[in-house]
């Protein structure tokens, strides 16, 4: 089906080669529409972020294919692959990955920027981003200036501003406390509710709960889903 | 949770009448327990034959209850004294649990993740139900959150169970070892 933002079918990653080699991925298929917001849960290296990598365009798969907008990531060059990094993914590391010479607000409107918006829209866009996470005040802070999860909060707020239709997050709330966690959600959720199509790795069940369908991987397979009937009528169809 | 102590502390409200009670008992805790109003008259009973409520005259056709002084000392008893593990019921899913592992033939990874898929749709539920609270919903948010939490240890505790299950399970044979699995495979389908 074309409706999807974001679709795997039957992804395959190997990380390195030889007897070091790691079969991360083994045969995901998975479907992401907009105005639905997917969790990933699994264990340490069940392949959670080799999966939102993958779904980023940071990395390419090396068996099957994932697509983005209904165009298999691999078809492309690298100037358009990029653009989709910064137009259409809005994408939260599990390290945050911040640049650490540039303030809060100027790495929020960083991709704005890079994408062509006018540097005063950009800026307006980021201080507007930072403040629904609750951070205004801290625009104008550089990233060692502000706590773990003030910077997690700031990588967030760049992944949201624009008007990205897929946002990935790896562990958004690893270094949040339950309450700033919840705000977190919330505006993901809001932002998936507009249209978006969100795919969330977390390790926290209570986080996962704010998804519509939620996914456990287990050594690069998906074990078991949750949610409504329309998983399992996915799962139906691309079995039969 | 005794109902006895649920009817106290909303008697301690002012006097009122069993529909009125279920009523209020429903609202404070969001509809998550409902009771039916026969448990509210034989509750009610046997609390005046406590004597830690009071009847009133009838009403209308209600009788109201009032909370009396014993009464009062009974429920501020047990608001401090807090509950025990031990007071709880049983954990009726670790039993089941304990039990498919000793019985032959029974597929327990299977069970575990039946399981930690119903906790997950329930935690769905009432992460949604949560959104929908207003700010001065604060008591039915918090019990909201109780189950939110108890359904995250609970899915915690089954993740725990899974990965030493699968631990505990004999190494594959040399030959088969680069296989995939094909009981997982057939998981979801
Ligand atoms: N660049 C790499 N080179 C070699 N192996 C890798 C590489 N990246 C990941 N792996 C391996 O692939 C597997 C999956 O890793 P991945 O980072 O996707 O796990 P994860 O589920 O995100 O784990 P965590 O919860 O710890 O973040 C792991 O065994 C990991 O060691
Ligand atoms: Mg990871």
């Amino acid at each position: 089906m074309s409706d999807a933002v974001l679709e795997f079918r039957d992804v395959h990653r190997t990380h390195g080669t030889g007897p070091a080699a790691v079969h991360a991925l083994r045969g995901v298929t998975l479907r992401v529409r907009p105005g639905e917001l997917v969790a990933v849960m699994g264990p340490s290296g069940s392949g959670k972020s080799t999966l939102l990598n993958l779904a980023g365009g940071l990395d390419l798969p090396d068996g099957g294919e994932a697509l983005v907008d209904g165009v298999a990531l691999d078809s492309l060059s690298h100037r358009r692959l990029a653009a989709v990094r910064r137009r259409t993914a809005g994408y939260v590391f599990q390290d945050f990955n911040l640049l650490p010479s540039l303030t809060a607000a100027e790495n929020v409107a960083l991709p704005l920027e890079l994408d062509g918006t006018g540097v005063r829209a950009a800026r307006r866009a980021a201080f507007a981003a930072l403040g629904d996470l609750g951070l205004g005040e801290l625009a104008g802070r550089f990233p060692d200036q502000m706590s773990g999860g003030q910077q997690q909060r700031v990588a967030i707020a760049r992944a949201l501003v624009g008007d990205r239709r897929l946002v990935l997050a790896d562990e958004p709330t690893g270094a949040l406390d339950s309450e700033t966690g919840e705000t977190v959600l919330r505006v993901l959720r809001d932002r998936v509710d507009a249209g978006a199509a969100g795919l969330l790795v977390t390790h926290e069940a209570r986080h996962a709960g704010w998804a519509d369908r939620v996914i456990f991987l287990r050594d690069g397979r998906v074990v078991d889903t949750s949610g409504p009937l329309a998983a399992a009528e996915d799962l139906l169809e691309h079995h039969s | 949770m005794s109902i006895r102590h649920g009817l106290l502390a909303l008697l301690e409200r002012g006097p009122m009448h069993g529909y009125q009670l279920r009523a209020a008992f429903e609202t404070s805790v969001g509809g998550t327990w409902s009771l039916n109003i026969g448990q509210v008259y034989t509750t009610l009973s046997r609390l005046e034959r406590d004597e830690l409520v009071a009847a009133l005259p009838e009403n209308e056709g209600q009788r109201p209850y009032a909370i009396t002084d014993g009464g009062r000392a009974e429920l501020n008893r047990w608001f401090a004294t807090p509950l025990e593990r031990s007071d709880r019921p049983r954990d009726e899913l670790a039993i089941k649990l304990a039990l498919a592992m000793t019985t032959p033939g029974v597929d327990v990874a299977a069970v575990v993740q039946g399981q930690r898929t119903a906790g997950m749709r329930a935690l769905q539920e009432y992460t949604r139900l949560k959104t929908r609270t207003g700010p001065d919903d604060l008591s039915w948010a918090l019990v909201l959150e109780s189950m939110i939490f108890q359904c995250e240890a609970e899915i915690r505790w089954l993740d725990h169970c899974e990965t030493a299950l699968l631990r505990r399970r004999p190494a594959p044979a040399p030959a088969s070892a680069t296989a995939p699995a094909p009981d997982r495979e057939e998981a979801h389908r």
